[in-house]
């Protein structure tokens, strides 16, 4: 067991704590977060695996980073269509049941 | 009831999934598999024209990802700009009157410019290029954005439509020079192997913040008052 | 002895935020919160020798990220408690 091991089991728990909000919650600003953390997750189990026999590897790395840009455009991209879901529709989440569990920023 | 039931069915989904990751996880990490692809990639670093791995990898060795990367990134860029609705870049609406922005604004832009500067030219033989060089500069013209700069060049048209597909056209460009030229695709051709990349870096750190940049503008923001009326503004 | 210390502190706060970042009630707080797990892993990608993802995410997990969803919660809050009103009547 090494520090890189570590990280990498963090990163099957917050995959898993992405998923259950991304299934969870309907806010979808919140469904993002949740996304993203997912996101994150898949990132340290990447790095975290192959650096756990043999030090540093820049492979995954770059692999990596240019999955980091492809997220932020993505996540960017995901904020737009929110927004613009939200002026056409006044709704902040898919389904309109007035008892979700998202608390609003209210 | 249904609202248990359905918390349990996904709190027991979610646990099972990651389970399941961190078995797999544990049983590949007991593998003892040689890899040997950073040994490879020591040996083969001389021939990349760059002298940090990472960059190698990114620009050369793998630069089929990175050419789709930046595909992928226009692409989000178009539908983003599709979706805009900011009838005027100097809506009034859109500027932060605060004084401390302002004070941040004069000593911090003139650095982040620097900065992405130096990213971009460290990348060759230290940790930095063009995606943190892109991503600073994209964050210097956000917070331009915020003190209400106008940024004419933002708006839909000729320039922002260069600015977006500049760097994937400049790859691909040289991607099919080289296959012309007899090579593979994108096997850049000996002795300008640095030289290229540099330009390709360059023009990637321009593609990638107006990305971003045309991104953050495009969200919607006037039409406060009725949702129905998204279109006259 | 130290160094695992430290990882595993890092991890743990790894999770609290990124949990707490979902779970908290506030959408403005957890936009918040979810910049400090952004800044959390810059440091964790430190530790697993990655200087150039953390630079990347320091710029675009700290910075952009939460420049973008700060700038979405005001506007989606700030629209909403106008547009509630009117939405009472209408529903």
């Amino acid at each position: 067991m090494t520090s890189s091991l570590l990280y990498a089991l963090a990163g099957a728990i917050l995959c898993g704590i992405g998923l259950f909000g991304l299934l969870w919650l309907s806010h979808l600003l919140r469904k993002l977060l949740a996304f993203n953390i997912m996101g994150s997750g898949v990132f340290l189990v990447m790095v975290g695996l192959p650096q756990h026999q043999g030090g540093p590897d820049p492979v995954p790395q770059a692999l990596v980073l240019t999955g980091i840009v492809v997220a932020i455009a993505a996540t960017a991209l995901a904020v737009v269509l929110i927004r613009r879901y939200f002026h056409l529709s006044g709704m902040t989440g898919l389904e309109d049941e007035p008892a979700s569990p998202e608390r609003g920023p209210e | 009831m249904i609202r248990t039931l359905r918390i349990l069915a996904i709190t027991l989904a979610c646990v099972a999934f990651t389970g399941m990751l961190a078995t797999s996880i544990w049983t590949i990490a007991g593998n003892s598999d040689p890899g040997n692809l950073p040994q490879l990639l020591s040996e083969n670093l001389d021939r990349s024209g760059v002298e940090h791995p990472v960059t190698a990898v990114l620009l050369n060795f793998r630069s089929y990802d990175t050419l789709l990367e930046i595909g992928v990134l226009v692409i989000a860029g178009i539908a983003g700009i599709s979706m805009a609705k900011t009838a005027s870049l100097e809506d009034p609406q859109l500027r932060t009157a605060d004084s401390l922005l302002y004070a941040l604004q004069r000593w911090f832009v003139p650095l982040m410019l620097v900065l992405a500067g130096y990213l971009l030219w460290a990348g060759a033989d230290r940790p930095g290029g063009a995606f943190q060089a892109g991503a600073v500069l994209a964050a210097t013209g956000v917070l331009l954005r915020l003190g209400g700069v106008p940024m004419e060049f933002l708006r839909p048209g000729l320039l922002l439509r260069l600015g977006l597909a500049l760097g994937f056209t400049v790859f691909l460009l040289v991607a099919v020079a080289s296959a012309i030229a007899g090579d593979a695709f994108l096997a850049y051709p000996p002795g300008m192997t640095k030289t290229l990349i540099v330009v390709i870096e360059s023009v990637l750190t321009l593609s990638i913040a107006m990305v971003l940049l045309a991104l953050f503008v495009s969200a919607p923001v006037n039409d406060a008052e009725d949702p129905e009326e998204g279109s006259s503004s | 002895m130290v160094e695992w210390l430290l990882d595993g502190l890092l991890v743990l706060a790894l999770v609290v935020t990124a949990a707490a970042a979902l779970w908290s009630a506030e959408l403005f707080r957890a936009v918040v919160v979810f910049i400090a797990f952004g800044v959390l892993m810059a440091v964790a990608w430190v530790r697993l020798r990655a200087p150039d993802i953390a630079l990347a995410e320091a710029a675009i997990g700290a910075g952009l990220t939460g420049v973008l969803l700060l700038d979405a919660v005001s506007h989606l809050g700030g629209k909403r408690r106008r547009a509630h009103k009117p939405g009472d009547g209408r529903q």
